[in-house]
């Protein structure tokens, strides 16, 4: 197998009764590359990220993540990527320090290794302030980042991010993707999915997917130039209508 | 004036949610309120909806006061909240028919107002609310607002979490509704909604940064922004950062956008610059500013 | 009121359509019923009695012969003091003893009325009303053929003396408490829950900023519940009549009217609690917490006041659900009228008027 490629899938297919809701999806990606997953709601962006990540089981196609393939090796899969999603990040009602501590260990990191790597964790972020508070009353921005770094604290090979800077004010959105340039930088594999274009047009590679398929596949500016678009909003909106 | 806002403030304990804010929205305006999660936009909202008392500060909606006329104002706006509220286990025209009643009018007496919109979701008038699309949700939830024919719409992040085609229709829906003259006050965390608006206030933690049109706000822009951008954007980031004349170094998309301190700012320099730092495939040219642009030099 | 009906209709529209709900909100008052009923048995056949007979005189005899005669009784033993009775009890030799006064004939020849005491042993509730009915059944019969043609009637007084269980708990006891309870569970958790649930969509803001009247929210939203919970407490009487022949002694229009005064103090209740409580989540624990089991262990339905300890009997004292007990089982097993319960009707109206006040009172125009 190629080195290289972190996530290499290939007609990977899901149904749900009569349902196709992903309809063998074929793609790859390399290693420190920040690459975009995007569609619209119900286009099957979730069911396929579900599927990468070990928590639901494929119908058809085979599907190889950080080196594991995700029939057999849901569990290795797991322990080898991290995760955050918009929706669910931190505990609101543990302090800083305590969902450090309490992601790290889910991980099976040492004691030693937890406190080390919270202590820089903190530093770099600058909360050493509010390291003892409940996250519940940080800014939403100090939120994400924080959460960002929390899915990085076991050094997995490749982190997958659902949505990740809705909302969030312009500067604190730089500030997050200037983190996620950073741990591209150093190897690790970022998976982005989200159905906020503009998000899309930081990625190095994005893919569209449309009614479970994928309809496009390359960086945001071929894609733009392919598609005579000015950002890869338009993109999208001649891509949905046809 | 439609909508009148003066010196209000409003905090949950410690927090300042929304501090001495005050502007005017003129009859038949299609008015911006742009910011992120947690700048204080629904509490805002939620004051001039007369859901909320303000602890300082006044405010008038269609020329109501919004604490002594509070009744009155609930009879001539029309509000949507920031989640989508309507009854799922409730068919399309269910909900449509519990809120005309709600307001004391009928479907058939407001059509005409709401036609546009509804016959888009006519097809599926008797499957419940809650088996709709995020699209289809949103124009209903819309047609819910406007049954009753409202001086005032009173929209809280209509487009959230709602795909990039049901955004675009949806910003042609208000315009429509704008030219009927109804004034329209609507919220979003998309700067690239703004440009669609008569005018906009950009908003933050609690305060307003800037009041205008969103040409003028753009143009109010100090500097000539470049689009920088490089093989490796984190290494080109950092190299800008580093570099002393620099003003604000800010990803953007594809591109880093670069401000330079000196007003007489050559490239040339800059790329030469860049290229003793080992980035490779540099490209430099002038780009417009955009209202994030802005904003982001705003909040600084 | 256009508006209002409006809003009823809906209500009925998620009532209806939420049908999990909708079947525990039925299926459990019956489930409730059966499950209480048919955990006891009320039929009997030659159960052993003993007879305490101090005239010993001719009508006396009769009245033995007849009820030996029954395939229900059989006779046992005949003694002769009253301190046997406590005897054959303990010895477990019979189920009820029957004391006839001194001077049975004389007393019902010349003052036409006499007096026969059914003294059982309530340890077995059930079975020890069943006897004392049809003892009183065969005492009737008898007194009818008695009374053939006579100008003034013979009456023959039976006193039912129940012993060691004189509270006599059986499936006709645990009507009541289950009608008080599912009528608690409904009115009250429901329309907090409902409340609270259009709080949690996002619904009740939009309902807010109209011109619907806030009270006509709340109204709206109590009437549908109101007809569910007369649906369900109608449902739980009949079950009770026909299924289990419970005697239901007092009026039942009586019955209704402190039903529907129950029913309105839990619905206040609810409101009451859908004011404090952001989510669905919070006002069913609440609901359940703070309603239903002051409901099940201080209302004496299942342990009785009388037995708890004295902070616990006062604190009996403030749950509605205590006297709306007491109002029931008056009138269904007592079958008194209001001269008997008036004055726990007046406290379960006050309550009631406290309930509802408190609710307006808290109830909020605006968010927060």
């Amino acid at each position: 197998m190629d080195n290289d490629k972190v996530i290499q899938v290939e007609g990977l297919t899901k149904m749900f009764g009569d349902f196709t809701a992903v309809d063998a999806i074929t793609f790859d990606v390399k290693k420190g590359e920040i690459f975009g997953f995007l569609g619209a709601n119900g286009a099957g962006k979730t069911t396929a990220m579900k599927m990468l990540i070990g928590i639901s089981i494929p119908t058809a196609g085979t599907a190889n993540v950080a080196g594991f393939d995700v029939f057999k090796q849901a569990e290795d899969i797991k322990k080898n990527i991290g995760y955050m999603s918009q929706k669910f990040a931190l505990y609101d009602d543990l302090t800083v320090k305590e969902n450090i501590t309490f992601f790290g260990g889910i991980y099976g990191l040492s004691r030693n290794v937890i406190k080390e790597k919270s202590d820089v964790l903190i530093t770099e972020l600058g909360l050493q302030k509010v390291a003892n508070q409940l996250v519940a009353s940080l800014p939403l921005g100090w939120k994400q980042k924080l959460s960002f770094s929390v899915a990085l604290i076991h050094d997995p090979k490749i982190v997958f991010l659902d949505e990740p800077t809705g909302g969030v004010d312009p500067i604190t959105r730089r500030q997050f993707w200037e983190m996620i340039y950073k741990a591209a930088n150093e190897g690790t594999t970022v998976f982005v999915t989200t159905h906020y274009m503009d998000e899309a047009e930081y990625c190095d590679r994005v893919s569209i997917m449309v009614n479970g398929k994928i309809e496009a596949l390359d960086t945001p500016k071929k894609l733009k130039k392919q598609f005579n678009a000015a950002t890869m909003n338009d993109v999208f909106l001649k891509l949905a209508r046809g | 004036m439609s909508i009148s806002v003066s010196n209000i403030s409003k905090s949950y304990d410690a927090v300042k949610a929304l501090q001495d804010i005050s502007f005017e929205v003129k009859s038949g305006e299609l008015f911006g309120l742009i910011g992120p999660d947690g700048a204080g936009k629904t509490s805002l909202f939620r004051i001039l909806t007369t859901l909320l008392l303000a602890n300082e500060g006044t405010a008038t909606v269609a020329g109501f006061d919004v604490v002594k006329d509070y009744k009155k104002i609930r009879n001539s706006v029309g509000y949507m909240p920031g989640k989508f509220s309507l009854y799922q286990d409730l068919t399309v025209e269910e909900n449509l028919t519990f809120f005309a009643t709600t307001f004391g009018t009928t479907i058939q007496e407001n059509y005409d107002l709401i036609q546009e919109i509804y016959v888009q979701i006519e097809p599926f008038k008797n499957r419940r609310a809650g088996k709709l699309s995020g699209g289809m949700k949103q124009k209903l939830a819309l047609c819910c607002a406007l049954i009753h024919k409202p001086k005032v719409l009173f929209l809280d992040e209509p487009t959230t979490g709602v795909d990039p085609v049901s955004r675009k229709e949806f910003w042609e829906m208000l315009k429509r509704l704008q030219q009927k003259g109804i004034t329209i006050l609507v919220s979003t965390p998309y700067m690239d909604e703004a440009a669609l608006c008569d005018r906009i206030a950009l908003i933050q933690d609690g305060k307003i940064l800037q009041i205008d049109t969103p040409q003028a706000i753009v143009k109010h822009y100090p500097k000539q922004i470049y689009n920088v951008s490089a093989t490796n954007t984190y290494e080109l980031t950092n190299a800008l950062k580093a570099y002393e004349y620099s003003h604000s170094v800010y990803p953007f998309g594809e591109f880093v956008h670069y401000t330079d301190q000196r007003s007489d700012f050559n490239p040339t320099e800059l790329k030469a610059y860049l290229e003793s730092k080992n980035l490779s495939d540099l490209v430099i040219e002038k780009t417009k500013v955009t209202i994030e642009d802005t904003f982001m030099e705003l909040a600084k | 009121m256009k508006r209002f009906i409006g809003f009823v209709k809906k209500e009925f529209y998620h009532i209806f359509r939420d049908r999990r709900s909708l079947f525990i909100l039925f299926g459990m008052p019956i489930a409730q019923i059966l499950l209480f009923g048919f955990a006891i048995t009320n039929e009997i056949n030659n159960v052993d009695i003993a007879v305490l007979d101090h005239s010993k005189d001719a009508t006396t005899k009769e009245i033995i012969y007849k009820i030996s005669a029954s395939k229900y009784f059989s006779i046992k033993q005949m003694i002769t003091h009253e301190a046997d009775i406590a005897s054959v009890f303990e010895k477990g030799q019979v189920k009820a003893v029957l004391n006839f006064e001194n001077d049975f004939s004389k007393n019902l020849i010349n003052d036409h009325k006499a007096t026969i005491q059914i003294v059982t042993d309530a340890t077995d509730p059930n079975t020890a009303n069943t006897i004392s009915n049809y003892v009183n059944a065969i005492l009737q019969q008898y007194q009818l053929e008695l009374n053939k043609g006579t100008t003034t009637p013979y009456q023959i007084v039976s006193q039912t003396r129940m012993v060691y269980n004189p509270e006599l708990k059986s499936v006709y006891m645990f009507v009541p408490g289950v009608m008080t309870i599912i009528l608690m569970l409904v009115s009250a958790m429901m329309t907090s829950i409902s409340i609270t649930k259009e709080k949690e969509l996002g619904t009740m803001e939009i309902l807010l900023v109209s011109p619907i009247n806030p009270f006509q929210v709340i109204i709206g939203k109590v009437v549908p519940y109101i007809f569910l919970s007369v649906i369900n407490a109608i449902v739980i009487v009949l079950l009770s009549i026909f299924i289990f022949h419970m005697p239901v002694q007092g009026s039942l229009f009586l019955l209704g009217l402190e039903s529907v005064l129950f029913i309105v103090s839990a619905l206040a209740l609810g409101i009451l609690i859908s004011t404090i409580s952001k989510t669905q989540q919070t006002a069913m624990m609440i609901s359940l917490m703070g309603l239903m089991l002051p409901v099940i262990l201080l209302s004496g339905f299942i342990f009785p006041i009388s037995s708890m300890p004295v902070p616990l009997q006062i604190i009996s004292n403030i749950i509605p659900a205590k006297w709306f007990i007491i109002i029931i089982k008056g009138i269904m097993l007592k079958g008194v009228g209001i001269q008997y319960i008036w004055k726990e009707t007046l406290i379960l109206l006050g309550m009631t008027v406290f309930f509802i006040a408190l609710s307006v009172k808290k109830y909020k125009i605006r968010l927060e």
